[in-house]
């Protein structure tokens, strides 16, 4: 039998104001298995404290219910007391009489009764708790970063700076991601290569960090600490080690007809490439797809001219495995596809184009060496339409396009209309926006700039249709302010499309076994107070995979992400939460329910040799329970149609200990 | 909002199935409407006033029969408002009413002349009574 003090506490007057607290004292003493009982006006001040380690010792308590509020707040506190007085942390039971009982309640018979309710049910649970004990595990002190965007890199550089190894994996042949598409950033207009690529070199030149470029995570297995992850190396037909990056096999590479994917198609790469200047690892990468050599045997041009007799035909994927103590997803974003907005003839003209084909269309190192000409004839256009919102925003019932809203548009819009009217004064921009949303510091005001000093024509409305007509493009529109139908004629249109994650993101999370909304975004462990952990233990999020972000947010995500895995792997060991799932090996009847729904993969199935009767044995399938991976949510339990599963602490005899006593 | 707009508004979005708040007032519908030079109000402005029970005007407009019922509108909407099914729905509330101006009655006394036979006039009585 155990021995329970109980402390009902009066929160001044929060809970003493509608709850006779004296009267539940009283009421509880009478409880099963109390000895003790008292009322004092703040049970968490230092005062209150030694109340209750003076009580366990005085009345040699095993277990203790605290009337309080919500364990939220002081449990943590309360199982400090009762440990420092000598008995387990997990003999502490609390009753929330604050937040479930006094601020909802105003009349004090009522709210008396109902804490005296909830004592009980806290009593019952505490006669029926055994002392728990957290289990440790060691931790590998090297983080694995998904994806080598502008996050990525951050994340890398900011873990290594604190000592600890990092490995990145991209998927392309370089690091750098989206940001070294783009042109100019917001709101400042500095380049983006010119503060991206010396990040990139750091990423290169730093001891702790290793690149893994042109490869992707095939498996995860392990847990927090523990991950073992399969990396898949993709054959890129080049020695890395050897690859100078001169660029002569680029040269005269014979076939010179693959679509640039670096500039989004809008011009032609060869079969062996570097995608860009800067590029890090700066390495040669065969396509497959294209090269002649590997299609058919017939070429070998690239193999003659290196000079560091880089080139190897015959490699193969390469797969590595390594361990980690953490993970960080970086996957980032793509523009949607344009194929369900018809209306915009995307398909139909080359002179309708995405936002970030603009941004090449602009860059010094793209198709145009920088000069804005339209792709169908190569002529300046003169009258530009820029289309906000085009498949952001959408209501889930029009069936296409997304429900966000993709956050960057506005401002990369604002940006790209000024950066036009500054270099071509002669050009008429128009803008069709729905809401100008730029909450951000100093974007206002850039969006400003656009229109005042630049003269962007801002239009409230957003077009209906675009009809090539010759060799210009009819926008028709509306101006809402005007309550006017407008037809612009114009040479180039701007579509700015919604953004999505990454094709990688949903295989990868589950993977992972982490949680993503229905967009495919990676959800966080909390919206506010936790953004950059992912409810499963060791995956955090950085950058545009949790949400659409700007370079700013994402670059402050990506550091805080960091600052967390650090804070993870300067632990020797891990202590766990002592209150997980465990498994009745005599009652499971090894049917995988669980397994199914553990949303951490905490649950795997092994042959076990039981002893029966007459000195035989027989070998049943039974589950088993990783006590490092398991978070405690009790959804085992809840499958298991035999009883076998049962939460440490939340047993389903407690609980119905609980109802019981709140039904009595 | 008087309870007559109240009565119309509830009236369009019962007949039109159309759930006019989930409008973000982009005008996109009214950018692509073909037959919006020959409107007096546009397929905007349907979703927006009924919205705001603000119907008679709409009722008693020709820009009821200008629209083509092309959809347009309906497919390139973002939110799904579907604007030509309002702009459908008040063109069959105008068309009940006039349905409904049959003669009372009331009406009957001053059309009678002394040629009318006695046996129409009963029956007169009898169909606008009903």
């Amino acid at each position: 039998m155990q021995r329970i003090g109980v402390f009902v506490c009066w929160c001044g007057s929060n809970i003493a104001g509608t709850v006779d607290v004296h009267a539940v004292a009283e009421a509880l003493k009478l409880e099963p298995g109390v000895v003790f009982s008292i009322d004092y006006q703040y049970m968490c001040s230092q005062a209150g404290q030694n109340i209750i380690k003076e009580a366990i010792a005085e009345h040699k308590l095993t277990g203790i219910v605290v009337c309080s509020c919500s364990p939220r707040m002081h449990e943590a506190t309360f199982r400090k007391t009762a440990q420092a007085a000598g008995i387990n942390p997990y003999m502490v039971e609390i009753a929330n009489i604050r937040e479930q009982c006094s601020w909802v309640h105003k009349e004090m018979p009522i709210g008396t009764e109902k804490a005296i309710i909830l004592g009980k049910a806290a009593i019952a649970k505490v006669n029926l708790n055994a002392p728990l004990t957290p289990g440790e595990s060691p931790v590998t002190k090297r983080a694995l970063v998904i994806g080598g965007g502008i996050a990525g890199i951050q994340t890398a550089l900011d873990i290594a700076d604190a000592g600890f190894e990092v490995d990145i994996v991209e998927k392309k042949p370089t690091i750098g991601g989206k940001m070294a598409q783009i042109d100019k950033t917001f709101p400042t207009l500095d380049c983006a290569a010119c503060i991206l690529t010396p990040k990139m070199v750091d990423v290169a030149q730093n001891e702790k960090i290793r690149i893994f470029s042109y490869s992707e995570v095939t498996q995860v297995k392990g847990f927090v600490g523990n991950f073992d992850v399969t990396i898949k190396k993709n054959a890129r037909y080049v020695k890395e080690d050897l690859c100078t990056g001169c660029g002569a096999c680029v040269e005269k590479c014979p076939q010179k007809k693959v679509p640039n994917e670096f500039n989004l198609g809008m011009d032609n790469r060869r079969a062996i490439y570097i995608p860009f200047a800067q590029a890090v690892p700066k390495v040669a990468t065969i396509d497959p797809n294209a090269c002649n050599m590997l299609k058919n045997g017939k070429c070998g041009v690239c193999s003659k001219v290196c000079a560091a007799g880089a080139i190897d035909y015959t490699q193969k994927d390469e797969f590595i495995e390594e361990k980690y103590g953490a993970i960080v997803v970086a996957t980032g974003f793509n523009p949607i596809s344009m194929d369900k907005f018809d209306e915009f003839a995307y398909s139909q003209s080359k002179d309708v184009i995405t936002s970030l084909e603009f941004e090449r269309l602009t860059n010094a190192a793209g198709p145009t060496a920088g000069k804005l000409l339209r792709p169908s004839d190569g002529k300046h256009p003169h009258t530009i339409v820029f289309v906000q919102c085009v498949g952001s925003r959408c209501s889930s019932c029009a069936e296409k396009g997304k429900e966000y809203c993709s956050k960057i548009c506005c401002m990369y819009t604002a940006k790209h209309a000024m950066l036009t009217r500054d270099k071509y004064p002669d050009t008429e921009v128009y803008v069709f926006y729905i809401d100008v949303r730029t909450p951000g510091k100093s974007f206002d005001e850039f969006q400003r700039r656009a229109v005042e000093e630049y003269g962007v024509h801002y239009i409230k409305g957003m077009v209906g249709k675009v009809a090539p007509e010759g060799d210009k493009l009819m926008v028709h529109a509306s101006d809402m302010l005007a309550n006017k139908q407008l037809h612009i004629e114009a040479d180039l249109v701007v579509l700015a499309a919604a953004i999505e994650p990454d094709k990688s993101a949903r295989p990868l999370a589950t993977m992972l076994t982490a949680s993503m909304d229905t967009n495919d975004f990676f959800t966080e462990a909390h919206p506010k107070l936790r953004p950059v952990e992912s409810p499963t233990a060791g995956v955090f999020l950085s950058g545009a995979c949790q949400g659409p972000k700007d370079i700013p947010e994402t670059v402050s995500q990506a550091s805080a992400a960091a600052a967390k895995v650090i804070g993870l792997l300067a632990k020797d060991k891990l202590t766990g939460n002592p209150c997980i799932a465990h498994s009745d090996e005599m009652m499971c009847n090894g049917c995988s329910s669980c397994e199914r729904v553990c949303p951490y993969g905490a649950i795997t199935y092994q042959d076990k040799e039981f002893r029966m009767p007459n000195r035989t044995t027989a070998i049943r399938r039974v589950a088993s329970v990783n006590p490092a991976v398991c978070q405690g949510c009790g959804a085992c339990t809840v499958a298991c149609p035999s009883g076998a599963m049962d939460l440490r602490g939340f047993a389903t005899k407690q609980i119905i200990a609980e109802v019981d006593a709140i039904c009595k | 909002m008087s309870n007559k707009n109240e009565y119309l508004r509830d009236e369009i979005i019962r007949i039109s199935g159309v759930n006019p708040k989930k409008c973000m007032r982009c005008g996109k519908c009214s950018g692509t409407c073909p037959a919006y030079d020959e409107m007096e109000y546009h397929p905007h402005q349907f979703v927006y006033m009924v919205e705001t029970g603000d119907i008679e005007p709409l009722l008693n407009s020709q820009s009821l029969y200008k629209c083509l019922s092309c959809f347009a509108c309906v497919d390139r909407c973002p939110r799904g408002v579907e604007p030509a099914k309002v702009v459908e729905a008040v063109r069959l509330m105008a068309i009940r009413k006039q349905g409904a101006n049959h003669m009372t009655a009331n009406d009957v006394p001053e059309k009678l002349d002394d040629d009318m036979p006695q046996q129409a006039i009963v029956s007169a009585f009898r169909k606008y009574t009903k």
